[in-house]
Order: structure tokens, then C-alpha cells, then sequence
């Protein structure tokens, strides 16, 4: 399915933090692996979504892509260049942008939204100065945001429109890839759905390819051609939508589309629910063999000594050695 | 008589910048052992009205007024404040949205649990921290007697919001009132967090009114929900009829705007604009502005009151009372 050169691609990209005890004398006590060895590819016009629980990596992992934490380990390639030293600075950061989770901490409650989006087009030097204002206008119309909006501040929309402000200064650049960390986590369903269609507009009239971050499986499902799930720093299944989401085969990501209620009051009350016991296990102590196991309903003994690697099973990547066995 | 009766209840901020009528002519009644779903946008006043029935919102800038709210033939809305004290906590619990700031971060989880214990019931501290151990096991945390002394700090969200559950149940209330209490946390810890939350009540006996905004939530939980908009009910009915046949056009939008009930990739609806300015008064109808059925009676006159368009069902437009749409 994706073709020869991905837009986008990470060899065992891994990001892990130090952990250090003391205060003038620092001591390395451990180390968390948040992101320990994920390979990804992402397709022009691709949508690639990354679920997850919290704690599990993801947004490291989309810092890391950006450049705004290096990586301890492996690459980052756009467009068969390597931006893993440089994705913070020139080129890469054009054509690579990213929307926040939160609209109300993201957007510079300072300056107005014609400011706000003609600052990266001064900062690169994209446009001659008397043709800002026309691309400024031309971006927010693809959002949805009226020309006459423009010179009032964030604090003066809601949180829906405020997306949209920082969904169309992720454009100004014209990218190719926009990585979105939980872009509509914040918002209310009706605006939520907005905003997802937005996000499905552009991806289809701009040709962009999305990394679409978020921890709603049924919003991942309706956006996204494939998803991968991710559980302490690493992919455990990884496969088109469809199929991970609505015939998943890794016991975690069973767990986790069993756990989403589901509006249907008749199926909710008779369906058997998997109630995965506790939280996910610290990343500074990851147990030993598979990630999951301590919380696995299917683990053995093998799995406790056993580190799965994403083998293909069924239409799709999944990382557990009893896949077909339950 | 229903554990809770409450009659036009009326909550209004007083602000500098005008009156803000957060919720306007609430009326409804909670059996014993029913669960009664809360959806609607933020802002529509869900929070407020339970709060309000707490008499937990300092005043001014609120004012709560209404006919009454009954709870168990106690008027919750002229109680004295010892009258208060003495319902909340141990006849009525309430779970708040927030767990990471709900707790007191200086003191042991034990003693913000027994708290409530000491206060209301002669007990000693012994057989309070008895029951404490008790309940945090009834709530699923590991290893509690080691975990009993710890401070919030040393708690994961969920483990918090567990704690936060033991502190509501404790004095074994009557009723429950349950603010999002999952909305912070992930779809796993959801999960086991709902679970108890239904073990709990069929083994108390006790009445739930749950507040989300996941219509999700509430249709595997709730026997009845209640919509509301712009501080009022605009739709009321038991689970499945409100999922299976929505007569308001706003519950209908709302079902239109999830994806998990849209085909994949399909346009998902939206609702233009946004909800009323609550400091000016309404003409008509207050979800008009945004309604695509609205016709020129829905913009005139007072709000809609509920009209009963069967035993138990009942909603708040004027185009749908008619047949209309």
C-alpha cells in the first residue's frame, strides 16, 4: 500500500530521558524509554493515527518527529532526507508543522490572528511583504475563519475557532506533513466533528499527509487509513483502520476498543466488557519480556521472558507471539 | 415519593457584566436506585445544577431560587446551613471532575477519607480507618492497607479518582452525584472506574445522576438522560427511546456529530454558531439560532416548556410538538 519513498519515515526512532538523582552532584539513576525503537511509514496524503493511554509514548514520539526533542536513537526521514539533527531549523520545519492539543495555551494571546499567521510567513521569508496580507486572508478562508476576524485576538474565539487559528498557522508554511497531538481532545462533540471535518478536507484538497494523534478510537477509526497502537514507548499492532479497530488481534488493543462505550444503549448492557486490571506499568520499570504482560488476560510464561517483535498476522503488524491463539 | 424532587430550580451569576442565568426553570424527579444521565455541551449548566442542589457555589455572585428541591422531604434550597452539613457528605456524595486537584495535597489519603466519617457518625478513629481500608479495597486499589497512609501525590489519575469514589461512598449516601468523574482519565481506566460504579450502586441501592458529555458513557450507565441546553431541559426520556427516537433537534445533532455512529470518513454534522449569550434575554426558543428546522414561531415569545410526547418522554420544541418535523 504505501508506495516506494514514503513522505515520511522512522527507523527505530527512540527518545529516552535521563533520570537523575541529586542536585550539584547529578547522578544517572535510570532511564525512562518513551519512544524505544517505533519504525513508521506515512504515505503522501496519507492519515496515520496513534492511539494509545496516556504515558504510553505518543507524544513524545510526535515531539521527537518535530525535532523539538532530539532523538537518543535512529532517524527521522522527509522525503528520503534525514531530518533527525535538522528538523527543528530550515526546510524540514516548512515542510513539517504541527497543531496542539490545547487551542487555549497554543496561540500567542498577544497578537491578533493576521499577526499569527503572517509571522512564519516573515520568519521564512516565504512571501514579499505586500503579498502577506493576501495569503493571510487566502488561509484563514480555507479554515473557515471570516476575513473579518482577523484583527481580533485569541481570547476572543472559542475553542473550536481557536483551532482552526492554529490549524491554518500550521498551513501558512504550505507543509507536507502536519503532525496533530489530540487536535479535538479539548473541544465539545459538535465542535469536535468540525473540526474533523476540517482536518478531512484538507488532507483530501491539499494532498497533506496527517500523523493524527488522539486517545478516541472512534474519532481515529473515522479519520485515519491506518492506525498504530502504541503501548510504553513501542507499536504493538499497526494496520489499516478497519482492521485494527474493528478486528483488532493484539490483546492490548482489544482491551482498549472493548473499554470505549459505545452510544448504544441495547449493545452496551449485553456486551462483554475486557476490564484490563490497573494502570500501565511506570516506563522507568518496564517489565520484562512483552510490555504488556503484567496486564495481559492471555499471558504465559513465555511472555514473561519473551520480547515480541511486530510480526504480520492477518492484514496487519501486531507484536504478541500468541497471536491466533485466543 | 421520589428521593429527589426538584422544581424550577433557578441559578443565576450576578457579575459585574450583568446576570449570567446559568440554569433557567431546571424541574425533574430521581427514584431511589435510579440512575439519571446529565449530557450537554460546557456551559449548558449541567455542573451547576448539581452544585446548585449542593449549595456548594459560593453567593453572591450565585443566587439559587425555585419552587423546591425535595430531597427526601428536606427543601435543599431553605435548608439551614446545619441542615446542609448534615446531607452532604453522608446522605448525598458527590464525585468531582478533577481528581489531580480535588485532594488535599498535605494530608494522608486516610484522614481526607475518614473525614467524613468522624464528622458524621459517632465512630472512633480506629473503626473509621476500618472502614477506609474497606472501602478502598471495594474500590479496586492494590495492596490498600500499605497504600492507606500514602499522600495524593503518590496516586496515578485513576488511582485518585478511585480514592475520590471511596471518599463519596463512604458515609454509604443515598444518592450519588457524579460530576464527569471520568472524563480526565483513559478509555482502560474508564472502563474499571463505570464498573465500580455499577457494582457499588447495585450493592447500595443508591441513586446516581452522572454528568458527561459522552453520549457513550451515559447509554451503558444511565437508565434515564436528561438534555440540556443553554441551562435548561430541552429533552428527558429513558435511554434507549432518547437514542433510538431523539424528537429534539439539538439531541438529534448531537447524535449526528459523534463518529462513532457515522459511517467512516462520512461529513460529520455540525451545528453553526454557538450557544445563546446567557446574560440576554431569549426570544423563543434558545437553540433557534442554530436549529436547521426553526421556523419563525420558535423565535418568538418564551422559551418552549417540556411537552409530553409519551409517558416518560419529554421534550421542548414547538415544531416537533405539532408534528412538524
Amino acid at each position: 500500500m504505501p508506495p516506494a519513498t514514503p513522505i515520511l519515515e522512522l527507523r527505530d526512532v527512540r527518545t529516552h530521558f535521563p533520570v537523575e538523582r541529586g542536585f550539584i552532584f547529578k547522578q544517572q539513576v535510570g532511564t525512562v524509554k518513551a519512544v524505544d525503537g517505533v519504525n513508521l511509514t506515512l504515505a503522501k496524503g496519507e492519515v496515520l493515527g496513534l492511539v494509545g493511554e496516556s504515558g504510553c509514548g505518543k507524544s513524545t514520539l510526535a515531539r521527537t518527529i518535530m525535532g523539538l526533542l532530539p532523538a537518543t536513537g535512529g532517524s527521522v526521514w522527509l522525503e528520503g532526507k534525514n531530518i533527525t539533527e535538522s528538523a527543528a531549523t530550515g526546510e524540514a520545519r516548512r515542510a513539517l508543522q504541527m497543531v496542539f492539543q490545547d487551542p487555549f495555551a497554543s496561540l500567542n494571546p498577544r497578537i491578533n490572528v493576521s499577526e499569527t499567521l503572517a509571522e512564519p510567513l516573515r520568519v521564512h521569508r516565504l512571501r514579499p511583504a505586500a503579498e502577506i496580507p493576501a495569503r493571510v486572508a487566502e488561509l484563514a478562508a480555507l479554515v473557515g475563519i471570516p476575513a473579518r476576524n482577523l484583527s481580533k485576538y485569541p481570547h476572543e474565539f472559542s475553542g473550536g475557532q481557536r483551532q482552526r487559528i492554529a490549524i491554518a498557522r500550521a498551513l501558512a508554511l504550505e507543509p507536507r506533513v502536519i503532525v496533530a497531538d489530540e487536535p479535538v481532545s479539548a473541544l465539545d462533540v459538535s465542535i469536535q466533528a468540525q473540526i474533523l471535518n476540517l482536518l478531512a478536507k484538507l488532507v483530501r484538497e491539499l494532498g497533506l499527509s496527517l500523523v493524527f494523534i488522539a486517545h478516541d478510537l472512534s474519532v481515529v477509526k473515522h479519520l485515519s487509513d491506518r492506525v498504530a497502537v502504541m503501548y510504553l514507548g513501542k507499536i504493538v499492532e499497526l494496520g489499516r483502520a478497519e482492521d485494527v479497530i474493528e478486528r483488532p488481534q493484539h490483546p492490548y488493543t482489544r482491551a482498549l476498543v472493548s473499554a470505549v462505550p459505545r452510544p448504544d444503549p441495547d449493545g452496551e448492557r449485553t456486551r462483554q466488557r475486557i476490564v484490563l486490571p490497573g494502570d500501565p506499568p511506570s516506563p522507568l520499570n518496564p517489565p520484562a519480556g512483552c510490555p504488556f504482560h503484567p496486564r495481559c488476560p492471555h499471558a504465559q510464561d513465555k511472555c514473561k521472558t519473551t520480547v515480541p517483535a511486530l510480526a504480520r498476522f492477518a492484514d496487519r503488524d501486531a507484536a504478541c507471539i500468541r497471536l491466533g491463539e485466543f | 415519593m421520589p428521593l429527589l424532587d426538584v422544581s424550577d430550580l433557578r441559578t443565576s451569576f450576578h457579575t459585574r457584566s450583568g446576570v449570567f442565568r446559568a440554569v433557567d426553570g431546571v424541574s425533574f424527579q430521581l427514584e431511589r436506585g435510579e440512575t439519571l444521565g446529565l449530557v450537554g455541551e460546557s456551559g449548558s449548566g449541567k455542573s451547576v445544577t448539581c452544585s446548585s442542589l449542593l449549595r456548594l457555589l459560593p453567593s453572591p455572585p450565585a443566587r439559587i431560587e425555585g419552587t423546591h428541591a425535595k430531597f427526601d422531604g428536606l427543601d435543599l434550597l431553605r435548608a439551614t446551613d446545619a441542615q446542609m452539613r448534615a446531607v452532604r457528605g453522608k446522605r448525598i456524595g458527590m464525585i468531582f471532575q478533577d481528581p489531580m486537584t480535588s485532594l488535599n495535597p498535605y494530608l494522608r489519603i486516610s484522614d481526607q477519607l475518614i473525614e467524613p466519617l468522624l464528622i458524621h457518625e459517632k465512630i472512633s478513629r480506629r473503626a473509621a480507618l476500618d472502614r477506609a481500608l474497606e472501602m478502598m479495597q471495594a474500590v479496586g486499589i492494590n495492596d490498600a492497607a500499605n497504600r492507606l497512609h500514602a499522600h495524593p501525590h503518590q496516586f496515578s489519575g485513576g488511582m485518585r479518582q478511585r480514592v475520590m469514589i471511596a471518599m463519596a461512598l463512604i458515609g454509604r449516601p443515598e444518592l450519588l452525584i457524579a460530576d464527569e468523574p471520568t472524563t480526565a482519565l483513559d478509555v482502560t481506566v474508564q472502563a474499571q472506574i463505570l464498573e465500580l460504579i455499577k457494582k457499588l450502586q447495585r450493592e447500595m441501592g443508591m441513586a446516581v445522576i452522572f454528568i458527561s458529555h459522552d453520549l457513550g458513557v451515559v447509554s451503558g450507565l444511565c437508565d434515564r438522560v436528561m438534555v440540556m441546553y443553554a441551562g435548561r431541559i430541552v429533552e428527558t426520556a429513558d435511554v434507549r427511546t432518547l437514542f433510538k427516537y431523539p424528537l429534539h433537534p439539538y439531541t438529534r445533532a448531537l447524535q449526528r456529530s459523534i463518529p462513532a455512529l457515522q459511517p467512516k470518513g462520512s461529513e460529520l454534522y455540525t451545528l453553526r454558531g454557538l450557544p445563546p449569550d446567557l446574560s440576554k434575554p431569549l426570544a423563543g426558543c434558545p437553540f433557534a439560532e442554530r436549529c436547521e428546522f426553526a421556523a419563525d414561531k420558535c423565535r418568538v415569545g418564551p422559551p418552549p416548556p417540556l411537552f409530553e410526547a409519551a409517558p416518560g418522554h419529554a421534550h421542548a420544541c414547538l415544531r416537533a410538538k405539532d408534528g412538524e418535523i
